[in-house]
């Protein structure tokens, strides 16, 4: 067997999730195989316009990943290539791959779409949802990876050979016609099944007359009209007459919590929330648009969702109407379709909108059942992957994991969290092939540059529309060209993208360049993207500078065009006069300490160390209380049937026989220093005091139950909380058993001015105990009071088992909400809870036995004082803020530090498990290295200005700058790996001999000149 | 006032909190005008009282400095705390010197804050061009306040050393910096470590013009003739400046 077609592990998607899978397992010393059928990486997430609920644009932030996927050297990326079969074990498995023709010779292409110009067959463009046209030869789409085109089966020469100009025209000869499919087979130790999902196709039966009306789409086609690389570059024109749209509907669970034939019984998770995004953005690109949503329960579950749905309901002319729909008719005249609900006071109402788009929930992959087959693995019911209960990234086959949608509906940040986490059970299955088969990625040499004048480049990006439509970018780049010292300026549709970055790094060895300015986004995610890229091009990655001309200029000043364009002049040449006077800067290497530290002993910290452990690496784990556990010890059962305590117990066994895990318990920190690779933790723990050095650390603190004030909560003992109720419940108490009435009262505590957000968790919760009692009382009669039933994803399946049972469930808005009264009637006491029956129309009073509160969950107690001695940052709720919401969602923005668990976001246990695999496959990409690059900025003394004050010495923290002997006498020097780069020492230094390497006076004043002399 | 008038602003902000804040505002689309250019370093304590004067000293209207909120800082420095007394001493300086100090702020917005980025940004961007262009507004020419920066700027090292050593506050908790920088104590601080250096280097390079009379010179710096004699005695001591009995006028020695 050839040594290329042996690694270590196999990524079958190139989505999302795949490409993060690839990418920590590549990082973490595996190679790795990145199987995609599609022609290129990327999925369903390049589709999307937006990410909610941030609204960042969605290519951009998953490009900068193919480049990544790309130039890693542990990663093969084979496109358009399917698995045949697969045989052998965990460990060893062979996988035959076949790789489809696309009749190009990757190797010869250079992607420069010649070919499509002069081919003549338009065909209906599939990345677009065929609302455009493309050609038979082309580019999937312009950030594709492998940037080559794709021959359709439309193609004449395929179908009867009868043209053949593309062959003629492409002058690399990079067409082959006559090219076979091609098999291959590779070893592999582990596999990694990342195949997504599909969405639900409304045209198999009609649904809303889609297929039948022109102006009824979808929202995955709602997507591309909406994207600036769509088929109306960002402009949203219907389909019927290409004219805008002003009144648009969207209709919710469109296939999800269906049963009848053809419809899927679960929830798919994320279409109220994508909904909610599409109205923003559809009132973004014209603010006289009229939007309805036709909802069920909107399911705000996630992180800022509840804050994200308040938006969407809050902006002029959007309407939020609970009914059920059927379409009515389509106007011959106008195509317009009509749209019949239910009212409240006024029965059915017919209404015409422009455009109907319908909320698709998400389907299990269409080859799931042939996949399947082909790994040996089992589906659940519902056409998803099964997998173990309190593992969701394990199927039922040894050695092959999944990551991603492939076992429920999930969105973006689960995906990528899975995907760091099926890195971390790769690594405790091939522990001791790590960095066998890896390679170090090679730069060319670094150019020395000091003799040569200055040549700034300066490369403006349109972000596709997102700063083209505002800012004026040909006129930005016909402006940098006048600026002193700029030696080349061009514009670019997407300077992200893998060809664009590789043109520049081109630029910058033809045209000799020395410095370059991107006028593009936030140097925050972008920097480390165009720094690579200045390497590659041959000079030192601190001739840099990012002019972020997107979220502080076009989409700040989206309303003026003209003084946003001046805006970005002042910008770019604020940012060229900086990069004249930019060094060169050399970065070094520090030894990365293997240990972890885990800080919280509940499922999450001690699922992640035992990760860690598993994988090899020792690690310290801190638990605050004096027996692991956490808040886990109070659940007795998940909803799906998990026996939480014997779990549990498996688990506390596991983590204290493991012989590289360290346990400490009433464990306090009381302080931390170092940084990445090399922090040392000071812990007081049973009366003694030890230091911990380690390199990583994942912050797993949990959260707990709010205490009610409201609803009697503590004047009485028949109100309890959800918690409560569940521990009574497996105690099977008295009262329970004897109990006629019980009322559960949904959202205590939160989804209120002061708690702004849902805490996922009680809506099933709740459905939870109603099923659980209803076994050992069948005759009790449950009311749950709630606002919206949060039962997303399969819980809801639960929910409509209870309903099924008799549960009641009754809605109530927040400005009336459910009153309960402590009485004494006929010498009785009565516990009276009333509410508004919408559906009767009058209030419904019910004499409770016993009232279960969901109380919300909050952060706990210590994960503020934790945050504060990791200098990491905590939400305006209290939970801790991870660096990306939707790729980095276990990372802080503090190298080093990683999160999962409740102190993220009230979640589920499985879900849990899920992220603090996450998290230790995240910290296992930094533990597997021996060193961690620092950085070149650090401070420097200039010796002969130094005036020996201390003043630097006492400011600093780290113990950087210490005075040594000179001839001349005592006199600063700094300690550069122990120097973070704050600059704080620059700032009191009274004669600037201490000063900040790329951000030395210098560099800032002329910044602040450029800012006024334009 | 000038209802055309645009002011110029900018912004020296941290990577960690307040950059990441004006990225979320942006991301979140909020709205605010256009007057503001950001500046980024690591951290709100690289911020130089120099970076300020200089900013001032090119006609720049508002000047902002953003961190992380006390005792959130990124590093373990918390510098932003020096920030926080760099800003406040700025401030009173140029109250001194007849500038508004509401065109020099500091605010605290976290990564997570974009809305508080915005709204700070409205309220600022309001602020200055209510206040009008700099100096004009305060009813200063062009020389003199060209004059006055300069006098401060060849101040900054010794103010660097005041703010180590004397205006430096033990604990670092919010309040008891508000509450030092709020006391009669800094002000006395102030006034007997600042102001009346201040006072003198800035009568100094007036008399580098030309040779004038205690009372034009009170007139020129908004100084009371009183305060002018005491610092005048206390130079001519030292022998930097002299008296001219035949224009009956001060001058430089």
């Amino acid at each position: 067997m050839n040594k290329e077609d042996i690694g270590d592990v196999v990524v079958i998607g190139g989505g999302i999730s795949g490409i993060q899978a690839a990418l920590d397992l590549a990082t973490t010393g595996y190679k790795v195989y990145l199987v995609e059928k599609a022609p290129t990486i990327g999925g369903k997430m390049a589709q999307l316009d937006k990410t909610f609920p941030t609204n960042d644009c969605s290519m951009c932030i998953e490009s900068p990943k193919f480049i990544e996927c790309d130039r890693h050297p542990n990663i093969e990326i084979l496109t358009y290539t399917e698995v045949d079969g697969v045989e052998g074990e965990a460990g060893d498995f062979t996988v035959t791959l076949k790789k489809k023709p696309r009749y190009i010779i990757e190797d010869k292409c250079t992607g420069c779409t010649v070919c499509s110009e002069y081919c003549p067959v338009p065909i209906p463009d599939p990345f677009n949802q065929n609302l455009a046209s493309n050609k038979a030869i082309h580019i999937y789409f312009s950030q594709a990876v492998p940037l080559v085109p794709y021959i359709d089966e439309n193609c004449l020469f395929l179908k009867d050979k009868k043209c053949s100009i593309c062959v003629g025209v492409c002058k690399n000869h990079a067409i082959d016609l006559h090219q076979k499919a091609e098999k291959r087979v590779i070893k592999v130790g582990a596999i990694v099944l990342a195949p997504g999902y599909e969405v639900f196709d409304p045209g198999l039966r009609g649904d809303y007359g889609y297929g039948k009306y022109a102006n009824v789409v979808t929202s995955l086609d709602f997507e591309r009209l909406l994207c600036a690389t769509g088929p109306f570059e960002g402009e949203i024109r219907r389909p019927s007459d290409n004219q805008h749209p002003h009144k648009i509907a969207w209709i919710h669970c469109v296939g999800s919590r269906q049963h009848i034939p053809g419809g899927n019984s679960y929830c798919s998770s994320v279409c109220c929330t994508y909904i909610q995004k599409q109205v923003i953005l559809a009132k973004d690109h014209d603010a006289d648009t009229r939007a309805t949503i036709f909802h069920n329960d909107i399911r705000s579950y996630g992180k800022d969702f509840e804050r994200f749905y308040e938006r969407a309901e809050n902006l002029p002319g959007v309407e939020f109407i609970r009914s059920y729909v059927t379409v009515g008719k389509e106007i011959p005249e106008t195509k317009n379709i009509t749209i019949k609900y239910a009212t409240p006071d006024e029965g059915v109402k017919e209404e015409e909108f422009d455009l109907v788009v319908l909320g698709i929930g998400m389907n299990p992959p269409v080859d799931a059942t042939s996949l399947a087959t082909t790994f040996g693995i089992e589906l659940d019911s519902r056409g998803f992957c099964k997998t173990n209960p309190v593992n969701p990234i394990e199927t039922t086959r040894r050695g092959i994991f999944i990551s991603g949608a492939f076992y429920a509906p999930i969105d973006i940040p689960e995906s990528v969290m899975a995907a760091s986490g099926a890195n971390a059970l790769t690594g405790e299955l091939l522990r001791s092939r790590r960095g066998t088969l890896s390679k170090a990625r090679v730069y060319p040499e670094e150019r020395d540059v000091s003799e040569e004048e200055v040549k700034v480049g300066v490369f403006a990006c349109h972000c596709g529309a997102n700063i083209g439509r505002v800012v004026d970018i040909p006129s930005l780049v016909d402006y940098s060209r006048t600026l002193d010292g700029v030696a080349h300026a061009e514009e670019g549709l997407f300077i992200c993208s893998t060809d664009a970055a590789q043109q520049i790094a081109n630029t910058i060895r033809e045209k000799g360049l020395n410095r370059v300015v991107v006028a593009a986004c936030t140097p925050r995610t972008h920097e480390p993207l165009f720094r690579d890229t200045l390497r590659e091009g041959g000079i030192n990655q601190y001739f840099f500078d990012m002019a972020n001309i997107r979220e502080h200029c076009s989409w700040v000043h989206s309303k003026q065009k003209e003084e946003a364009t001046k805006k970005a002049k002042d910008i770019v040449r604020m940012s060229v006069a900086r990069s004249v006077n930019l060094e060169p800067l050399q970065e070094f290497n520090l030894p990365v300490n293997k240990t972890g530290l885990v800080v919280g002993g509940g499922v999450a910290g001690m699922t992640s160390a035992l990760s860690l452990a598993n994988q090899g690496f020792e690690v310290h784990l801190l638990e605050k209380e004096s027996a692991l556990g956490g808040m886990a010890l109070r659940i007795p059962t998940t909803l799906e049937g998990v026996n939480v305590p014997e779990y549990l117990r498996e688990l506390i066994r596991k983590v204290y026989q493991h012989p590289l895990i360290y346990v400490s318990h009433d464990a306090t920190i009381t302080d931390v220093s170092g940084y990445v690779g090399n922090f040392v933790t000071t812990v007081k723990s049973e009366g003694r005091i030890k230091k911990i050095k380690h390199g990583a650390a994942i912050l797993a603190t949990g959260a707990g139950e709010y205490k009610p004030t409201e609803y009697l909560y503590g004047t009485t003992d028949k109100v309890v909380t959800s918690v409560e109720l569940g521990e009574q419940i497996a105690w099977k108490e008295k009262r329970l058993t004897e109990a006629k009435n019980l009322v559960m009262i949904q959202c205590v505590g939160c989804r209120q001015e002061d708690r702004n957000y849902c805490s996922r968790v009680c809506c099933s919760h709740s459905v939870k105990n109603a099923l659980k009692i209803k076994e050992i009382n069948p005759k009790l009669d449950i009311y749950i009071l709630f606002r919206d039933m949060r039962t997303y994803g399969f819980s809801e399946d639960y929910y409509r088992e209870a309903a099924g049972k008799d549960v009641k469930f009754i809605r109530y808005e927040p400005d009336d909400k459910p009153r309960v009264e402590a009485l004494t009637e006929g010498g009785k006491e009565v516990l009276r809870v009333s509410v508004p029956d919408p559906i009767l129309g009058k209030r419904l009073a019910i004499d409770a036995d016993l009232v279960a509160l969901a109380a919300a969950v909050i952060p706990s107690a210590g994960s503020h004082e934790v945050a504060r001695l990791f200098k990491v940052p905590l939400n305006p709720d209290g939970f801790f803020q991870e660096a990306h919401v939707k790729l980095r969602p276990v990372d802080f923005a503090a190298e080093g530090v990683f999160l999962c668990g409740t102190a993220h976001y009230p979640k589920h246990i499985s879900e849990t498990i899920s992220q603090a695999y996450g998290a230790a496959g995240r910290a296992a990409t930094l533990l597997s290295q021996d060193t961690v690059t620092a950085s070149g900025s650090v401070c420097e003394v200039k010796e002969t200005d130094c005036i020996s004050c201390g003043a630097c010495i006492s400011v600093c923290s780290y113990g950087a700058i210490e005075f040594h002997e000179t001839p001349k006498g005592k006199k600063a020097s700094v300690n550069s790996i122990l120097c973070k780069g704050d600059g704080l020492c620059n700032a009191v230094c009274p004669t600037a001999a201490i000063s900040l390497k790329h951000y030395t006076d210098e560099e800032l004043l002329c910044q602040i000149d450029a800012a006024t002399d334009g | 006032m000038d209802y055309n008038f645009q002011p110029k602003m900018i912004g020296i902000i941290c990577n960690w909190c307040c950059y990441g804040g004006a990225d979320l505002c942006g991301v979140s689309r909020f709205q605010y005008p256009p007057h503001i250019r950001l500046i980024r370093v690591m951290c709100s304590a690289r911020v130089d009282l120099l970076h300020i004067v200089r900013a001032f000293t090119n006609g720049i209207d508002g000047v902002f400095v953003g961190g992380c909120h006390l005792c959130d800082c990124h590093y373990v420095t918390n510098g932003n705390f020096n920030a926080f007394s760099m800003v406040q001493v700025g401030r009173k300086i140029m109250e001194r010197i007849g500038l508004y100090p509401e065109r020099l702020r500091l605010e605290w917005v976290s990564a997570g804050e974009g809305i508080r980025f915005a709204n700070f940004m409205n309220e600022y961007s309001a602020e200055i061009t209510k206040l009008g262009p700099l100096g004009k507004a305060e009813g200063m020419d062009d020389t003199t306040l060209a004059f006055k920066l300069e006098a401060v700027q060849k101040l900054i090292p010794y103010i660097k050393l005041v703010l180590t050593q004397r205006l430096h506050v033990p604990v670092r908790t919010e309040e008891a910096y508000q509450a030092f920088f709020t006391s009669d104590e800094f002000d006395r601080l102030f006034e007997e470590l600042i102001a009346d250096k201040m006072a003198i280097s800035l009568i100094t390079s007036l008399l580098r013009e030309k040779s004038l009379s205690t009372g034009e010179i009170a007139e020129t710096l908004g100084l009371s003739p009183s305060e002018v004699t005491r610092h005048i005695i206390g130079s001519s001591r030292q022998g930097l400046i002299r008296y001219d009995v035949n224009t009956k006028s001060y001058a430089l020695s």
